[in-house]
């Protein structure tokens, strides 16, 4: 297993500085993780220069990273870039098939310098490729146009936005240059993630981001994602809710195939009266009462139905899809 | 020294109120002294940008500052005492700037920065300031070849910096572009282009231990139907400064807001107080600026 990081925002020496801060050792990093730097000279500006003044390639300016670090000049061309990752992909060592992940930091650099489709192309040739595991990219969705954001989710299974936690609609024009709710936003945001089911459904999940120095801590928002599930249901102008009392009669109530009787005769209703009512009806002769009561005592009970509730606490409309373990 | 710059408002104002609150010629003389004794540290702080909130609110690490204004706020003060401080670099040997400017001549800057008691004509000569007179760039070439000529640029601030890192001065050097709205219009509205260029001034600042100060002006981009260079700048910077002007108009003590948001990416550029938003009120001066909290000023 091993990931190849495709740098484009920031220098590849503060990938690796992140990872070694999280606990991954120099050999591990070196071993698992491939960089492939489009930041230091993309458009391969220096190279030229270095060519000009008749200057020896030096490479990497860090020597000790030279196996885990490639530097790529031609962020212009697509199809060069999707062969360089693949090809640093298969580098990693491994018995059997090598399984990679790719991450792209950022799509939205990326977009500078090729069209969306180009880029969509890329992302989808990774994705077919029999060897990636998963893909992530990260996309700064104030720097595009809508439809160029919503093309890129498309293409993905899972979607996790950081929004502000404050939002700055408040302010408007009125304290133009006021920037100091900005405080609150740098350490806190809300997290939401949108999952994409194979058989189609969509699950949201709703956390809170925090940040402290160098740690990123996630406290799971419940309360938020109640809320979200109860206004997903329609808004019509009769009572889709179940209230306390209701519920507990619910769960009073006794399902026809799951009692044996309470020692009362079993009456299986066939379309006549019930007994009772047609005692009261004087319009009955003596003879078809008789017939009645004869009917009733003849019926016992010849088979029997043994039935097992699957679970008492499934809510009718909960997310959980039971077919989801199914590997179709 | 720092508690008495915060407890009281700024030098001028301090004195005067010596002053008016002395009640015995005897006292006011001693306290005169005192007061002598604190302005001139304070003034010597000032010109090694030790000082003023500007500074505290900055912080040394960090590399890439984004100055924001407007017309009705124009924070090109704040470019030249961001030179100022460059060419100063306190603590012995080092420092150097790189001005590439394209609103005014040097003449311009070298008048504005005397009265500030800097001599640019003289670091110049010294190559302490390489000046870049970049007026009439890209100067006849079109299309295509913006690239290109922004590409040659980039060449030969490289070589600007690696000659000043290669000489005895191992401080911060510092690339300021002014300004970069004027760039894009140098490149023919070519905001990708612009991008591109500033990109390698960043990587320039992580490996050559480099500041970067673009100055661009926020109010061209607030009614643009695309998304222009503002946004892409302020995911770039590690600093941003926002000058805007008063929610109430103008006033003669205090000419606007200053709003200082430190992203710090890396940990050295974080402030020891941990504060990223800062917020306080500039005047601008003849011989500089003054920063004060918003109420502080008499």
């Amino acid at each position: 297993r091993g990931l190849v990081v495709v740098a484009f925002d920031r220098s590849p020496e503060v990938y690796l500085d992140i990872m070694l801060r999280h606990g991954l050792d120099s050999n591990a990093l070196s071993r698992c993780v491939r960089i492939l730097d489009c930041y230091s000279d993309p458009l391969g500006w220096k190279q030229n220069i270095r060519s000009e003044q008749h200057q020896e390639d030096s490479g990497t300016p860090c020597s000790t990273n030279k196996d885990t670090i490639t530097i790529f000049r031609s962020v212009k061309d697509v199809d060069k870039l999707s062969c360089s990752i693949i090809d640093l992909g298969r580098g990693f060592e491994g018995e059997g098939k090598t399984y990679f992940s790719v991450a792209v930091d950022s799509i939205s650099s990326m977009l500078r310098h090729a069209s969306v489709q180009s880029i969509s192309g890329l992302l989808s040739n990774l994705r077919s490729h029999d060897q990636i595991s998963s893909i992530f990219w990260l996309m700064h969705s104030d720097l595009h146009e809508t439809k160029f954001s919503r093309a890129f989710e498309c293409l993905s299974t899972m979607v996790a936005c950081v929004e502000p936690e404050v939002v700055d609609s408040v302010y408007g024009e009125e304290r133009r240059g006021d920037m100091s709710f900005l405080e609150h936003n740098y350490s806190k945001a809300k997290f939401h993630v949108r999952l994409k089911r194979r058989n189609g459904r969509v699950k949201h999940l709703y956390e809170e981001l925090c940040v402290e120095g160098y740690d990123v801590k996630f406290i799971s928002a419940t309360s938020v994602s109640i809320e979200v599930n109860q206004s997903l249901l329609p808004k019509v102008q009769f009572n889709l809710e179940l209230s306390e009392k209701e519920r507990s009669d619910r769960a009073n109530v006794v399902l026809p195939f799951e009692h044996q009787g309470k020692g009362e005769p079993i009456r299986i209703y066939d379309g006549r009266r019930s007994l009772p009512e047609a005692h009261q009806d004087p319009n009955l002769t003596t003879a078809a009462l008789l017939d009645e009561t004869e009917a009733l005592k003849s019926a016992n009970p010849k088979g029997e139905i043994h039935y097992l509730r699957d679970s008492d606490d499934e809510r009718p409309d909960s997310d959980e899809d039971p077919d989801d373990d199914l590997d179709i | 020294v720092c508690c008495l710059r915060h407890a009281t408002p700024a030098p001028r104002d301090r004195f005067a109120s010596v002053d008016t609150h002395a009640h015995s010629p005897l006292r006011s003389m001693r306290l005169r002294t005192y007061v002598t004794y604190f302005l001139q540290l304070e003034a010597e702080m000032e010109e090694y940008g030790a000082g003023d909130l500007l500074s505290e609110a900055m912080c040394a690490g960090a590399r890439v500052v984004v100055v924001e204004d407007c017309v009705e706020a124009p924070a090109a003060f704040v470019l030249h005492l961001l030179l100022k401080r460059a060419l100063a670099a306190g603590g012995g040997g080092g420092g150097g700037a790189a001005l590439l400017a394209l609103a005014q001549p040097f003449s311009h800057y070298d008048r504005v920065l005397r009265k500030m008691g800097c001599n640019l004509s003289m670091h110049r000569k010294s190559e302490r300031l390489h000046f870049f007179d970049l007026q009439g760039f890209p100067g006849g070439t079109q299309g295509g070849a913006i690239a290109d000529s922004l590409a040659q640029l980039y060449s030969a601030v490289q070589r600007v910096v690696e000659t000043c890192r290669a000489g005895e001065n191992a401080g911060r050097f510092t690339v300021m572009i002014d300004d970069v709205s004027l760039l894009e219009v140098a490149a023919n509205g070519s905001a990708d282009d612009v991008l591109d260029f500033l990109h390698y001034c960043v990587t320039l600042t992580s490996e050559m231990n480099c500041s970067l100060v673009v100055l661009i002006h926020e109010d061209i981009y607030s009614s643009e139907d695309g998304v222009g260079l503002l946004a892409h700048l302020r995911y770039i910077a590690d600093l941003v400064i926002k000058a805007a002007p008063l929610s109430t108009g103008l006033a003669t003590d205090v000419h606007g807001q200053l709003s200082v948001v430190n992203k710090g990416m890396l940990i050295e550029q974080r402030p020891a107080k941990g504060q990223k938003v800062w917020s306080f009120h500039f005047k601008v001066k003849e011989n500089g600026a003054d920063f004060f909290y918003p109420g502080s000023r008499h």
